[in-house]
């Protein structure tokens, strides 16, 4: 007898309609990762009741886990479908949204809060130009290496999903910008506007609000060390603070009067 | 000040969108996927730039012959110069940005080798220098987001350009994913950076939004398509159901052996089979570039062992690729990205059992045909409203989509470079193109003509209820163009895969919008861009039947040279309304003659 897979996929029509459960059967085949069971239900619409119904609708780009798209709650866990091999899951798999995000329909949601709080902790370089002006400082393998770890952060989301502490109700920012915040403060042109980042981290929402779950660097698909960048920036936000709190009062324009 | 469009938000387009708002100029830009997960994430293997760091008298003269001869001679010579001489300074820029390059000892940007060059001439950010180097755009692009130049558009599909009386381009129709709300948009230029058509063929390496549908379209609205038959097979692609997945040139580039076993259907595990009865078919052939000969030439060494001689691992459809001769320390640092993808998918550790790979189709060197301004010494005037141009005033095409840079082949690690520079390039050119625009807008009624023309297109398309599944017929022309149009080329299979693809064509009327909802129907969209694709891939059929020689990635074994008295020339592709009809332009070779090309 052939193999088949059973799926049962969490859905929602549109963004105020209430969710339903669709389970689906397929031929398994070699190889077949969560998408491709997707990809299947596009070919053959069609319920495991018998059902014709209207395709899944999922969002994912690269397959390579590298673009961060296809997040999903895959057996309750948050992580990328392409590399959920159907192999290696027990049955039926469930499919569902991720929780922490405003759902569209199905299993896309939509994650621009986290475009949004990059913006919030300039997670940029303060470049005065593209144009050519020779290269940047000299740095070591073992920095650069280090730099490479966090700047792998695809935005996915997985880590804000397992967050205890990231949810609609609460103003935290989230592990994920607070990697890239830390990022930024470390290296190159962008540590020269370390304070300012800080300062975007130091209030309401802010590191502080991390209950320290440490949940989120065990999410992360790409094992970028999460808590650790969140036990620095608590550190320099704390040396931030006392060092804005001693500045209070001081002149500001040292660069003579103004 | 002006307002410029730009489609696509890979390493080209947020390259342009930066230098336009960086010349204070505001920008639309557009994107089906929030520009952070563009296509570009893909590229792992490097940025090629001739810095010259190793002591080994490398230049970018040497980076320029390089291109030139890996191209087989049909690449745009001029362009081709110009970028290899900015390359150094596109390194130091995404230096600057921040981009965590591989270093030396001394803290300099390291550089390896790659192929179709005997220099260390690519620099890499651990195993995804694509996705490292479009996060550094896309931070810049949040930046100039911030401060009010740049207003993105996400999740919106570009479905054609506005053209005026007079068929000049004014502007962008496109459509918002989750409302399918159709809407213009002015702009004095259009930029197309909306990658390649990689989903006409199944199972390739290119991510889900690759499916050409807007190049397609402004095809279909009198813009040329230059080589559209060259496509580039990778040599090395993971196997897997829903994609093939890249395995880097890198691979290759820190050592990397590709081997079958001399017996056929050898039943033994690789590790059984000892040295000497290991076939190790590139070094043997090329013993000068060994496996580090083009991507053309290793593919189809790779598919003539595998497939002519029956030689593939067990019997089956693959080689060896083999890294397991280098030690664990070294191959985690240099390529532990790319070794821990294919151990994600596959289940095996490529540090202990050979990879097995086969090729897969990978990138489009031909696209929308573009235009340039040569000097008298062999550079690109700057300043001219030409560079980047399309046929059709005022619309633009960089990056993947554009055909200038890469003729017949594309070298490894020159991918990332094009589409950086030719974003950098286009930014002066549309805003000469903009001063000489002549004053006014154009009349607010072909933009609503061209919204009510997509608007009723899209309506009609969600009451199409035949009988085929679009995914179906999808998968179907897929897998006719892998079959027909890729590695081997043959007249006789041309012109059935022509024939099946106006059958496709027929058969689309016939297909069924199988979504009901209203709110981000996927189908929708999708049976448009089907459409799209089975005029590209006509075209890419056609110009394929049309060359009657070997160049670069396009094979004929009935025809298994070079011929430059016939074929040293541009195939044009032009649609009529009804088909593509070709015509040619021939290629200046003024700076570089055409000589034979070989690696061995």
């Amino acid at each position: 007898m052939s193999k088949t897979i059973e799926l049962r996929i969490l859905r929602q029509d549109t963004e105020e309609s209430a969710p339903y459960w669709d389970d689906f059967s397929m031929a398994w085949s070699e190889n077949m990762n969560v998408i491709a069971c997707l990809m299947e239900i596009q070919l053959n619409p069609v319920n495991k009741a018998g059902k014709k119904v209207n395709p899944v609708v999922w969002e994912s780009n690269c397959l390579e886990e590298v673009c961060g798209a296809c997040s999903m709650l895959i057996n309750g866990k948050p992580r990328q479908a392409c590399t959920a091999l159907v192999d290696r899951l027990p049955q039926p798999i469930t499919i569902q949204p991720l929780s922490k995000f405003k759902v569209v329909r199905d299993l896309v949601v939509d994650r621009s809060p986290m475009f949004q709080a990059l913006s919030k902790v300039k997670a940029w370089m303060p470049l005065d130009g593209t144009y050519d002006l020779g290269p940047g400082p000299k740095i070591s393998s073992a920095q650069a290496e280090r730099i490479y770890t966090f700047a792998r952060c695809m935005t996915c989301g997985c880590c804000m999903e397992a967050c205890p502490q990231y949810n609609a109700g609460s103003d935290f920012i989230g592990p994920a910008p607070l990697g890239q915040a830390n990022l930024f403060s470390q290296h190159g042109s962008g540590a020269l506007n370390k304070e300012e980042r800080l300062q975007a981290v130091m209030g309401k929402g802010g590191v502080a609000d991390c209950g320290k779950a440490q949940n989120c660097s065990k999410a992360c698909p790409k094992d970028i060390p999460l808590t650790e960048a969140i036990a620095e920036l608590s550190m320099e936000t704390t040396k931030q603070m006392v060092k804005d709190l001693l500045a209070k009062g001081t002149p500001r324009n040292f660069g003579g009067p103004a | 000040m002006s307002k410029y469009i730009v489609v696509g938000g890979g390493l080209a387009g947020l390259m342009a969108t930066i230098k336009l708002a960086e010349a204070g100029q505001d920008v639309l830009l557009f994107s089906i996927v929030p520009v952070k997960r563009s296509h570009s994430v893909c590229a792992q293997g490097g940025i090629n730039a001739a810095v010259n760091i190793k002591g080994e008298n490398d230049s970018p003269e040497i980076h320029t012959y390089d291109t030139i001869k890996g191209g087989d001679f049909l690449a745009e010579q001029p362009p081709v110069k110009e970028m290899c001489y900015a390359a150094p300074s596109i390194i130091y820029m995404f230096d600057r940005m921040g981009v965590a390059f591989s270093r030396t000892p001394e803290g300099n940007l390291d550089f390896r080798r790659f192929g179709g060059t005997l220099y260390h001439r690519t620099a890499f950010a651990g195993a995804t220098t694509g996705q490292q180097l479009l996060y550094a755009l896309d931070e810049q692009v949040r930046r100039w987001e911030a401060e009010g130049r740049v207003k993105k558009f996400e999740g919106w599909e570009a479905l054609s350009v506005v053209q005026d009386d007079a068929g000049a381009c004014r502007g962008l129709c496109a459509v918002h994913l989750s409302s399918l709300r159709v809407q213009t948009f002015p702009g004095d230029a259009v930029i197309l950076a909306s990658g390649g058509p990689g989903q006409i063929y199944r199972q390739s390496t290119h991510s889900m939004v690759n499916t050409g549908s807007i190049m397609s379209s402004v095809f279909q609205q009198g813009a040329l398509f230059g080589n559209p038959e060259m496509i580039q097979i990778h040599p090395t692609a993971i196997p897997g159901n829903d994609k093939l997945r890249l395995m880097s040139e890198s691979a290759r580039g820190e050592g990397g052996r590709v081997w079958v076993p001399k017996t056929k259907g050898d039943k033994r595990g690789p590790k059984e089979i000892p040295e000497a009865e290991r076939w190790y078919f590139l070094e043997e052939k090329y013993p000068v570039f060994k496996n580090l000969v083009p991507r053309d030439v290793a593919s189809r060494e790779i598919f003539h062992a595998v497939v002519d001689l029956g030689m593939g691992v067990g019997g089956g459809m693959a080689a060896y690729l083999d890294l397991t001769h280098i030690d664990k320390a070294t191959l985690n640092r240099k390529l532990g990205g790319i070794l821990e993808i294919y151990e994600k998918f596959t289940g095996e550790d490529p540090r202990e059992v050979p990879m097995k790979v086969f090729p897969a189709m990978h990138y489009s060197m031909g696209g929308l045909w573009v235009d340039y301004e040569a000097k008298a010494d062999g550079f690109l005037n700057r300043q001219s409203p030409r560079n980047q141009s399309t046929n059709i005033a005022g619309l633009y095409a960089i990056g993947e989509c554009d055909y200038q840079y890469h003729g017949a082949n594309r070298l490894g690690a020159n991918s990332l470079l094009s589409c950086v520079f030719s974003g950098q390039l286009v930014a002066p050119a549309v805003q000469s193109y903009a001063k000489n625009l002549k004053a006014g807008e154009a009349s607010g009624a072909v933009f609503e003509a061209e919204r009510k023309r997509w608007e009723d297109r899209l309506s009609g398309i969600g009451r199409m209820q035949g009988r085929e599944n679009p995914y179906a017929l999808h998968r179907e022309l897929g897998h006719l163009m892998v079959n027909d149009v890729s590695i081997v080329r043959e007249n006789g299979r041309l012109k059935q895969a022509l024939a099946k693809i106006a059958e496709f064509r027929e058969r689309w009327n016939q297909v069924a919008c199988v979504d009901e909802n209203a709110w981000y129907n996927h189908p929708k969209l999708f049976i448009n861009q089907l459409y799209n694709m089975l005029v590209a891939a006509e075209a890419i059929t056609l110009g394929a039947l049309e060359r009657d020689e070997s160049r670069g990635a396009h094979y004929k074994p009935a025809f298994p040279t070079r011929d430059d008295s016939k074929y040293m020339r541009t195939t044009l592709a032009q649609w009529t309304g009804q088909n593509v009809k070709l015509s040619f332009k021939d290629i200046d070779t003024s700076l570089y003659k055409p000589v034979t090309r070989h690696y061995d």
